[in-house]
């Protein structure tokens, strides 16, 4: 299936992309994020909650979402 | 009421909600880059009580987005300094300045005499002190958050609602911690997300029903991009916290606490070194002979200009980046490394005090 990824604040820098399109097969939430930070280590060891269809899942639900958004805390004030 | 006018022609709020309003007891913790324009727009709407909690002074380089301070505000604490302006904005309504720092030890007293309870932080430590606070004394908390040109607003705690913890349960590592002053932000952005923090407050006080509960707001400055989530409960984050005392859940939060070190003890150690880890243009300045500054980004490059032999205490401006560069620091084997977390102006200040 066809995937949007959406990258958030520190996120968005280290891929260099708000958003691109991935092609994967079927899979959970976990397996998705592992292949994301292969393709990009510099995310490994960051902190960031994932949002499938705009709510919030964990790493054993399926995908099955048109939309995955990696969002990271920010601290700033 | 004319001053009240306008709010009272429309149809949502009128007299009885404009009284709401009045009635109203508002914390708002850190009056920096969110704090100012929410102050400002919660003032205006006449707030009965607002209450100001920052232990921190003015500087030049909050001018460019702190917008409730000038240059006649520079060295004033925030709290005492955001209380006269809005004094003058609106002199019908109570302002309380709180010119100290939020702990495990004053928050729970504070947030009882407030009925919302504003997070306008720049730091996690805070921002979870804020959370769980607010768990034990079953307070809503307005929260927001930026990154560069990104914001983050939820409303937290509210009417059974989740809290921030069910979002991000674990305190992040101090990498992630970075702050303004580090990394630098867009002035109008804190503009933008303390007003919609505002305008959630009115919103609960008013009792309407959208309320930004159960959600998280993201906005993007730069394409105007914004994006709702959804987020959900979890009961278990409520039972752990209401379960231990609040210091203790901090200094769980914070096992690195071990190496901090106050401006009394660091002062009187005879055998060290005084690292500054702000970046080279940071003022103040402070004239300490065992004295080295070396950047935050550049210390982990830098190890070998660094005296092993020496008991090394590290500071900043506000103690986040000398506790990531302990952390560096440490890891490198220099074990007498101390992090000074009061920051520069309180160590000058004690320097002075001492030499007197």
């Amino acid at each position: 299936m066809e995937l949007s990824i959406k990258y958030f604040g520190i996120l968005a820098e280290i891929t260099g992309l708000q958003e691109e399109k991935l092609k994967i097969k079927d899979q959970k939430i976990g397996e998705l994020i592992d292949l994301i930070i292969n393709k990009y280590p510099g995310l490994k060891g960051r902190k960031f909650q994932i949002a499938q269809n705009k709510k919030i899942v964990d790493n054993e639900e399926p995908v099955n979402g048109a939309e995955i958004a990696l969002l990271p805390p920010f601290s700033g004030g | 009421m004319k001053r009240y006018s306008r709010h009272i022609a429309l149809n949502e709020i009128g007299i009885k909600g404009q009284n709401k309003i009045s009635n109203a007891k508002v914390l708002v913790i850190g009056a920096g880059g969110l704090g100012c324009p929410s102050l400002q727009y919660l003032a205006a709407a006449g707030i009965g009580t607002l209450g100001i909690v920052d232990f921190d002074e003015v500087e030049e380089s909050n001018l460019q987005r702190q917008v409730l301070y000038g240059k006649s505000s520079l060295g004033i604490n925030k709290a005492i300094a955001a209380k006269k302006r809005l004094q003058d904005l609106n002199d019908s309504i109570r302002i309380n300045a709180y010119p100290f720092k939020l702990t495990s030890s004053n928050a729970l007293e504070l947030f009882k005499v407030y009925d919302i309870i504003v997070d306008g932080t720049d730091n996690f430590q805070s921002r979870y002190l804020i959370c769980d606070a607010s768990i034990i004394s079953n307070r809503p908390v307005v929260f927001g958050s930026i990154y560069k040109f990104e914001g983050q607003v939820s409303v937290f705690n509210y009417q059974n609602g989740p809290t921030y913890r069910c979002l991000f349960p674990k305190h992040p590592s101090p990498e992630d911690s970075l702050n303004c002053s580090d990394i630098g932000v867009l002035g109008v952005l804190p503009g933008i997300v303390g007003s919609v923090q505002a305008n959630e407050v009115l919103k609960i006080i008013l009792e309407f029903k959208e309320v930004l509960s159960g959600k998280l707001y993201c906005y993007n400055a730069k394409t105007y991009a914004s994006q709702t989530i959804s987020i959900t409960k979890n009961v278990q984050v409520f039972s752990q916290v209401k379960e231990m005392p609040l210091k203790e859940i901090q200094i769980q939060i914070c096992p690195n606490k071990n190496n901090e070190i106050s401006i009394e003890e660091a002062i009187q150690k005879e055998n060290s070194l005084f690292l500054d880890v702000r970046e080279l243009n940071e003022k103040p300045s402070l004239p300490i002979h065992n004295y080295q500054r070396i950047p935050l980004n550049k210390v982990a490059k830098n190890l070998d200009k660094i005296n092993p032999k020496k008991e090394i205490i590290v500071f900043c401006q506000s103690g986040i980046r000398s506790k990531y560069a302990v952390q560096i620091l440490r890891e490198n084997n220099f074990n007498k490394t101390y992090n000074l977390s009061e920051g520069a102006i309180s160590l000058l200040k004690q320097l002075k005090k001492t030499e007197k």
